[in-house]
Formats: C-alpha cells, structure tokens, sequence
C-alpha cells in the first residue's frame, strides 16, 4: 500500500495538487474501486451462474438480452427496480426494511479485508482474518431480521433454520482457520498469503498440508452460503423461498445481490488461505518475463489480481456444479453432519497442523 | 407444547397443482395433515350426463393431463364392451404403444418433479428432454403433445406412421435410464432423504386402497395390466419392491419405465407385421349404449382408474363415475404425513405422484 501512495502523492505533485488532497483521497478511492468492481462482479457472476446451470441441464442459459445474454442481469436488475416495494400487512415495517440494508454492509467490509494484489488490501490490519469472519457471520442477523419482520410463517421458518445452520457450521470454520494460523504464524492475510509463496508454486499453498481443512472449509462456506445442498433456509420446493418470500422489487434485489456478492467474498477468502490468494501458480509471474521491466512492473499487480480472481471463479465453478448435480440435505442431517462429523474432523486437523509446523521447526514453507 | 398451523399451499411450488395441506406443527414436526382438494374441479362426471358420449371424449383426456390415454381408452372401452366390438391385432398394438409411451412419459415427469422436491435441479431437465421426444411424437400422430383425442370408439382416429421414432427411442431410453440412475439412485443424500422414510406398509395400503406402482413397491404384486385384454399377447413381470418407503416407489418406477419400454418394443414387432388396419368405427351421432351398467378398469401411471357407466339406453349417460388413483393417495397424506419433518413431507408426498386434476375431477 506505500509503494502506491508514493506513486499517487507523486503523480499529483507533478500537476501541483497539494499533499493533503492527496492524503484524503487516497483512502477514498479504493472504496470506490472495491464498490464498482463489487457491482460488475456480482453482475457477471449471475450471469456466470445461470449460464453455467444452462449448460449442466442442457439449455442455452440467457441468450436474448444484449450480446451472449450478457445484458440479462442489468435487465433483471431494471425489471425489480421498476417494480413496487409490498410491505405484508401486519408486518413490522422498520425492521422489514432494515433487514436490506444490514446485509449488504458487511460484505463490502468482507472485501476490503482482502489483499488482491501485493500492494492492494484495502484495510490491512493484523487481524484481518478474524475480522473477515466476524463480518462474514453478520448476514444472518439481517435474515433473522427478514424472517421475523415479515410476518409469514415461511419466512419465519427459513430464518430459523438459517440461524441454527451458521452456529452449527461457525465452529469447524473457526477451527480451521486456526490451522491456518498456525501454519502461517499470522492472522493476517497479506501475511498468509506471502507464507504461501514458494519456488515450487503450486507446491507452497495450504491447500495441500491443510486439505482435510480446505475441504471442510469448502464445505462450511457452502452452508454458510445457504447454497444447495445446504439450502435450506431458502428451500424452493419447502419454504416457498425462505426468508425472502415476501419481498419484492429493489429490497428483494438486494437480498439477490448480497447473496452472490457474498459468495465471492468467501471464494475470494477461500482462495487467500488455501490456493495462494494473489500468487502465481507458476511459482513467479509471467508478465514481467512477456513484456519490457518497466510495464512489467505494473503489470504484475494486475496478473496478481487476476491469478486471485482465477482461483475464486474456479472455487465458485464448484459451487455451482455441486448445486447442478446434488439434492437437499435434510434439516437434522444437515445440523448432525457439522456437529458430528465436520467438528471432530476440524478439531483433528488443528492438532495435525500443530505438530506438522512442530516438525518442520518454525516454519512450514 | 405449543403447536403452530400452516397452510402448505393451495399456491405452493411442491403441492404440484392446487393441493392444499392443513398442517398442525410441532417445530418442524407434523403432528397432524388436513388434505383439503377441491380447487381443480371442473364437474367431469356431471358434464358427462349433459354430453354425448362423442362430445364426452375429447374432455377425458383432461381428467390427467399427464396420462391422458388411459382415460379416453377406458371410455373408449366402455362403448366397445358394451356394443361387443372387436378390435384387429394391429389397432390393439397401436393402443398398447401409446399407453405404454404415455406411463413412460408420466413417469420421465415424476422423477423430474420429484428430484426438484428434493432440491436437485438437473435430473429435471434431464427428464424432459427424454420426455419431449415422446410428446413431439405425440403431437405427430395425433397433432396435440398432451390431451390428444387419438382413440375412437371402435379404434384410433387415423393409422399410425413414423414408427422408425419410436424405434429411435426405445434404443436410447436404456442408456438415459442408466444416467439417471448414476446420477441419483446411489447418491447419498438422496439415500438419506428416502430410505425408511414415509414407509407404507401392505396393510395401510390396503386400508386406503392404494394402487399402482405405490403399492407394488410396498410388495404387493398387483398389476391390473396382468389380466388386460389389450395386454393378453404381451410379456412382462411387474415390477415389485418389498421396502414400501419414498426409495421404493422411486425405484419401482425407473423400473417400470425398462419394463414400459420392452412392452412397448414388443408393440412395435405386432405393428411392422399387422400392416393392414380394419376398423369398425361407430357412428357417433347414432351411438346410444343398450340399457345396463358398465364398469371398466386399467393400469393408469397413477394406480387402478375405472370408469362406471349407467345408461338408460339414450345417447348420453345417465351417470358416470370415475375412480382415478391419485385421489387416494392425497387421503393417504392423512395418515403418512404424522410424525414426519416438514422437509420429509415434501419428499413423501411428492414420492406418492400426485396429480391434482386426476384428484379434484
């Protein structure tokens, strides 16, 4: 992050911008970088979604609206813009529209906390791993809110399940994460990131002496997600569609969005502890060997960005594929399966990192 | 203990029409279901009384709309029947073909819908498409995908052609079954979601006359098709399974369908060699049944329908009666729901295949 502040105090030197409008704004853009990019994702990863389903079932997906249907999101977008917000009767209308507006906040505080290239983390402190899960978990107050202000018994019913679904699957995530903090010695996520680095690329990432906690991990953020087949909460064929069912037009729209732009947060944390976060797989970036050292330079914090990327669309694929292929677990399966089997097994791979970074003496790289 | 009243429908994706379910809750527990039918009534049998037995026709095939056949044959039969009329080889083998394509099809629609109950989105569309070559064959033959009007009394509207699609067909059904089942007979969580669960045993079945597949996979061999006078010339064993849960009856209709589609290859042998079609068709503007009541019963997708008529000898019906096999398995919701979880509810009544317009009539 210094190296850019230089870089930006001194391109506004050149045109004779004093320091201090430099100092103010600097903090102010990449808020707006992470919002735009967060929107333009979201967007793309609908899209990406319900082309994919198409695929796996054997449609096309949307293909009318623009080019390749890439223009069916903002039209979907517009449509529930356009339509009119119903608060149910009998509702209570403060909290039925408080609800929206909680959940979309943490996620974009969950995406500051990412590092997306080596000079790019938005906020950088040293626990920046324990805040992301601490902001990750808040979305379930907004659903508890949603269930409950709406006055409906399907919504009351999805916000139930919805809270006991995150105690049960909090714990293993916080187990594992541990781990991961011990292999690293750190809680933060620039610093995971770099204690993955190695010339062995693929070789140095977590994924591979932490897999039993990649996998149990993968699987808690699926639950968390309320993703099939842990989508309980918002059960289609069950509960109508959970606690969102009696809203409508823009407030139902956030909820839709909050939902995806939270799946990429997770994907993208996913991807920082356990597949190396920014780093190449290669084990050094490509693109200051294509081009010339002094773009090259540049570059490559964009080919950081991107490898980031890359991974997380990869974890989100899937996510996807695994919602394309697998029915619903049942309500007390689901709870049994975390306390029973994810915890113990969370709880085993901590000691089995504790002893490895033992043997390995200090470090594991 | 504090219980909790919820109206599982008449709109509810998973009541697959307009059933509506009174249920008493304990948490999720069911301590009670109240199944309360009725929306979907369009006064069948008393429409008949006012109609002609050729005007009657083309509405039977609305009783299900997913298996219409069986219901303009079963009318179909009841005229033939009652006028002594015998049909050539071949018409019976073109009958045969189409009820037999048509349980294929209904039940291709029940795994889909039934996988969507449980939350898998795939093996819908897998389905369908398996499906929709039926129905594009349908609309062939007969110009309509559904409720096609294709029987006659005395035989079938015009001859059949573009046999090579069936024969297409039938060769990959096999291979398509075979996806289905790797993609869901042994996953685990399908297993979990049915094995054991809304078990109906040979009594209760019995107790509210439950027929068709949902019995035969509770281990009673009772196929009505065994004794058909359509089906005389044809080999096949029904399919019986001993377990009586949702499992079963998901497995005894894959089944069915392999045992649909060999019944309806042999149907296909019959009609390369029967070339010729000798019909004595009715007229039906001169049709009047003698005085008597009939009673007419086959092995529909859903469980035993029959039909009973009573005439006085005029050319519409005195009265007519359906007995259609959904209806009493939406009774049997009573009695297999309690105790159940609510998510478990979905899967079993989803698993008994039932259709609100064979139910409400």
């Amino acid at each position: 992050m210094n190296y850019l502040y230089f870089l930006y105090i001194e391109f506004l030197a050149k045109h004779n911008i004093p320091q201090l409008f430099g100092d103010i704004t600097f903090y102010v853009i990449p808020c707006c970088i992470i919002f735009a990019a967060l929107l333009i994702v979201v967007l793309a990863l609908v899209l990406f979604e319900r082309k994919l389903l198409g695929w796996f079932t054997q449609r096309k997906g949307p293909n009318r609206v623009g080019f390749w249907g890439l223009l069916q999101t903002l039209a979907d977008a517009f449509k529930l813009l356009c339509k009119e917000n119903i608060t149910p009767k009998g509702a209570d209308r403060f909290l039925f529209n408080l609800a929206p507006i909680i959940i979309f906040v943490p996620v974009m505080v969950a995406l500051g906390l990412i590092p997306y290239s080596s000079e790019f983390t938005f906020m950088n402190f040293q626990t920046n791993l324990l805040i992301f899960i601490v902001i990750g978990a808040m979305p379930v107050l907004s659903i508890l809110l949603a269930g409950w202000a709406s006055n409906n018994k399907y919504s009351l019913f999805g916000a139930m399940r919805s809270v006991s679904q995150i105690l049960a699957y909090e714990l293993p995530i916080a187990f594992v994460i541990l781990s991961v903090a011990v292999l690293a010695s750190s809680l933060n996520l620039s610093q995971i990131t770099l204690a993955q680095s190695s010339a062995k690329g693929i070789f140095g990432w977590f994924g591979i002496p932490c897999f039993i906690g990649f996998v149990i991990m993968f699987i808690c953020v699926i639950a968390e997600l309320n993703r099939c087949p842990f989508d309980l909460p918002e059960a289609e064929s069950e509960l109508i569609c959970g606690y969102n069912t009696e809203y409508s037009g823009m407030r139902f729209a956030i909820f839709y969005l909050s939902e995806y732009a939270l799946l990429f947060a997770n994907a993208l944390l996913l991807a920082v502890l356990f597949l190396g976060g920014y780093l190449s797989p290669f084990g050094k970036y490509l693109s200051p060997m294509i081009f010339p050292p002094e773009i090259g330079s540049i570059l490559v914090y964009f080919e950081q960005a991107f490898w980031l990327f890359a991974k997380s669309f990869l974890i989100i694929f899937v996510i996807i594929w695994i919602r394309a292929t697998l029915p619903r677990l049942a309500a007390f399966d689901l709870l049994k399966f975390s306390w029973a089997c994810l915890l113990p097994l969370s709880i085993l791979n901590l000691f089995l990192m504790v002893i490895l970074k033992y043997l390995t003496g200090g470090g594991y790289v | 203990m504090s219980k909790l009243k919820l109206n599982l429908g008449p709109q509810h994706p998973s009541t697959h029409g307009v059933l509506r379910l009174i249920l008493e809750l304990d948490g999720e527990k069911i301590i009670s279901c109240e199944p309360d039918v009725g929306y979907l009534h369009r006064g069948m049998e008393k429409m008949a009384e006012k109609l002609t037995y050729i005007q009657y026709l083309p509405l039977v095939d609305r009783i299900d709309y997913l298996a219409g056949f069986f219901y303009s044959e079963l009318l179909c039969r009841t005229v033939e029947k009652a006028l002594e009329i015998e049909l050539s080889p071949r018409v019976k083998a073109i009958r045969v073909l189409l009820l037999e394509l048509n349980r294929i099809a209904s039940h291709l629609l029940w795994i889909g819908a039934f996988l969507m109950d449980l939350g898998a989105v795939s093996p819908f569309f897998y389905a369908f498409r398996e499906r929709e070559i039926i129905l594009q064959y349908f609309e062939k033959i007969s110009g309509q995908r559904m409720m096609n009007n294709y029987f006659v009394f005395g035989g079938v509207r015009r001859d059949i052609g573009y046999l090579e699609d069936v024969e297409n067909f039938l060769k990959i059904l096999p291979d398509k079954v075979n996806d289905y089942e790797k993609l869901i007979t042994e996953n685990p969580i399908f297993l979990q979601r049915t094995k054991g669960k809304g078990v109906l045993d040979k009594k209760t079945a019995f107790n509210f006359a439950i027929t068709g597949v949902n019995l035969r996979a509770s281990g009673v061999s009772l196929d009505f098709r065994k004794g058909d006078y359509l089906y005389k010339d044809f080999e096949f064993t029904p399919v019986v399974l001993e377990e009586g849960d949702s499992w079963a009856r998901y497995k005894a209709r894959v089944m069915e369908i392999r045992e649909s589609a060999k019944i309806a290859a042999q149907a296909l042998e019959i009609l390369k060699r029967e070339k010729s079609i000798e019909q004595t068709l009715i007229n039906p503007l001169t049709l009047k049944l003698p005085e008597g009541e009939y009673f007419q019963e086959i092995e529909a997708p859903r469980g035993l329908a029959s039909i009973y008529v009573k005439s006085t000898g005029d050319s519409k019906p005195y009265r007519l009666k359906w007995r259609t096999g959904s209806y009493y398995s939406v009774n049997l919701l009573r009695k297999i729901l309690k105790g159940a979880y609510l998510n478990d509810a979905i899967a079993i009544s989803g698993s008994l295949d039932i259709i609100l317009p064979e139910v409400d009539k």
